[in-house]
């Protein structure tokens, strides 16, 4: 099941040349991007880990391009998302973030059912890939 | 039989209108008009200047275009404008399209260098990353390479340096630039750095006539005027000051004509302050700088063999 976190994740993945664009798109902003990548590509894992710190003061994309081929390189089978921090007084938030690197095979999700008081249910959701421990997901 | 295919017109390009396209004579003329003198550099630059337009001529006929390569290594004495043209450098190769960013990062050792075991890599990294799309300066760039502590992280730095400078030719482009003899052990203690700049240019010094100009157009960037004896006093001051050691051409001259200003507000205030509150200064006053102010230097007071340092 396709993951769909994130800005474009409902489009086919970005190209690299893609990716370049919105990334120039960032830096025009006045944006920081930064890099993050998770086995855990549950919802509500919102924090995923840190490729090297957020990278401030570029004015062109290939220092981030090469970061992205440097954290595929690493973790072919993660996700790996580009983030965008706008420092701005008043967003001092994430902007953007989009989906730059997936698993080949995405086992997606187990509803769990909880019967709680009497008859009432609670559902959740389980990846499939959290069965295993974190480092041999995918 | 005799209607053969007719091939059609083989494709052709124009250099000259390839090269009014690029704005590139505007460039030149600028760099001409701004600098003094640096003759073989103005040269290296035109020939610069030439191969990127035929590189693109050439794509435009889908011939095999690689991006030559375009590091550089700046050598020449203190003073000799290695810096300034570092500055235009970026914006050159930007007007030629060759980077896509007009911007240059300006670094010395401690940029690159950390201080600790791990701390060079990410800070190299995270100065290339900056640098990229334009132009990366490191300026001394020796001091990078110290031979006498083997523990030194600067042989770090400059390895990832050298990947980058050749796995990333088309993001980047590295100028070094420091003293002649210093840049010569550098490189021999480095032949991989060596081999991957591609063009070394060498700063001349200045001449007598030359360094007068430069004294002309740093006044008149300050908006100051050199009244005819004062020019007279700066080329005999010149003359006498190229016979002195620690002679930084350029630097020199800006350093004898902030004294001389120095000594041109001294000037004007005590002729205030004798007039009284009554007297007025003419711009004209206050922009002129006379022979007085100048051959008030020491130089012109001492004999030769006296002092070191000339002021």
């Amino acid at each position: 099941m396709r993951i769909t976190q994130g800005t474009f994740s409902f489009l086919p993945d970005l190209t690299d040349e893609q990716i370049r664009a919105q990334v120039e798109y960032i830096l025009q902003q006045g944006w920081a991007p930064s890099i993050e990548f998770t086995d855990d590509p549950h919802p509500r894992n919102t924090y995923w880990e840190l490729w090297g710190l957020p990278m401030f003061d570029l004015k062109d994309a290939a220092g981030v391009l090469m970061e992205v081929r440097a954290c595929r390189a690493q973790y072919p089978d993660h996700y790996i998302k580009v983030n965008a921090f706008d420092s701005t007084h008043g967003f001092e938030t994430l902007r953007l973030s989009f989906i730059v690197n997936r698993p080949a095979n995405e086992n997606g999700f187990r509803l769990i059912r909880q019967e709680i008081d009497g008859r009432a249910l609670r559902y959740t959701l389980q990846s499939y890939a959290s069965d295993r421990p974190s480092g041999s997901r995918y | 039989m005799n209607a053969q295919p007719i091939d059609p017109p083989a494709p052709t390009t124009s250099l000259a209108r390839l090269y009014a396209e690029s704005g590139m004579a505007e460039v030149l003329a600028q760099l001409d008009a701004e600098l003094v003198g640096l003759a073989p550099v103005k040269t290296r630059i035109g020939e610069i200047a030439s191969l990127l337009i035929v590189e693109k001529a050439r794509r435009n006929l889908g011939l095999t275009a690689g991006a030559p390569s375009l590091h550089m290594c700046f050598t020449g004495n203190p003073g000799t404008g290695k810096t300034t043209v570092a500055l235009r450098m970026a914006e050159i190769l930007h007007r030629l399209g060759y980077i896509r960013k007009n911007h240059l990062v300006s670094v010395t050792r401690d940029d690159l260098v950390g201080q600790y075991i791990g701390h060079t890599a990410p800070k190299t990294k995270d100065v290339l990353k900056r640098a990229m799309g334009g132009v990366l300066f490191i300026d001394e760039a020796y001091y990078l390479y110290r031979p006498e502590n083997e523990r030194d992280y600067g042989q770090e730095a400059i390895e990832i340096l050298l990947q980058i400078m050749e796995n990333q030719r088309e993001d980047l482009v590295v100028i070094l630039a420091g003293y002649r003899t210093r840049m010569d052990t550098f490189f021999q203690s480095n032949p991989g750095m060596a081999s991957r700049i591609a063009h070394h240019i060498d700063f001349p010094d200045y001449g007598a006539d030359e360094l007068l100009a430069i004294a002309e157009r740093m006044t008149a960037r300050l908006d100051y005027r050199l009244d005819a004896g004062a020019r007279e006093a700066l080329r005999e001051y010149i003359a006498l000051r190229l016979a002195r050691p620690h002679f930084a051409n350029a630097r020199s001259i800006r350093n004898a004509l902030d004294r001389a200003r120095l000594r041109q507000a001294g000037r004007l205030f005590q002729a205030a302050l004798a007039a009284g509150v009554d007297a007025e200064l003419s711009a004209e006053q206050l922009t002129t700088i006379d022979a007085a102010d100048i051959r008030a230097s020491r130089l012109f007071n001492e004999r030769p063999a006296e002092a070191e340092s000339a002021h």
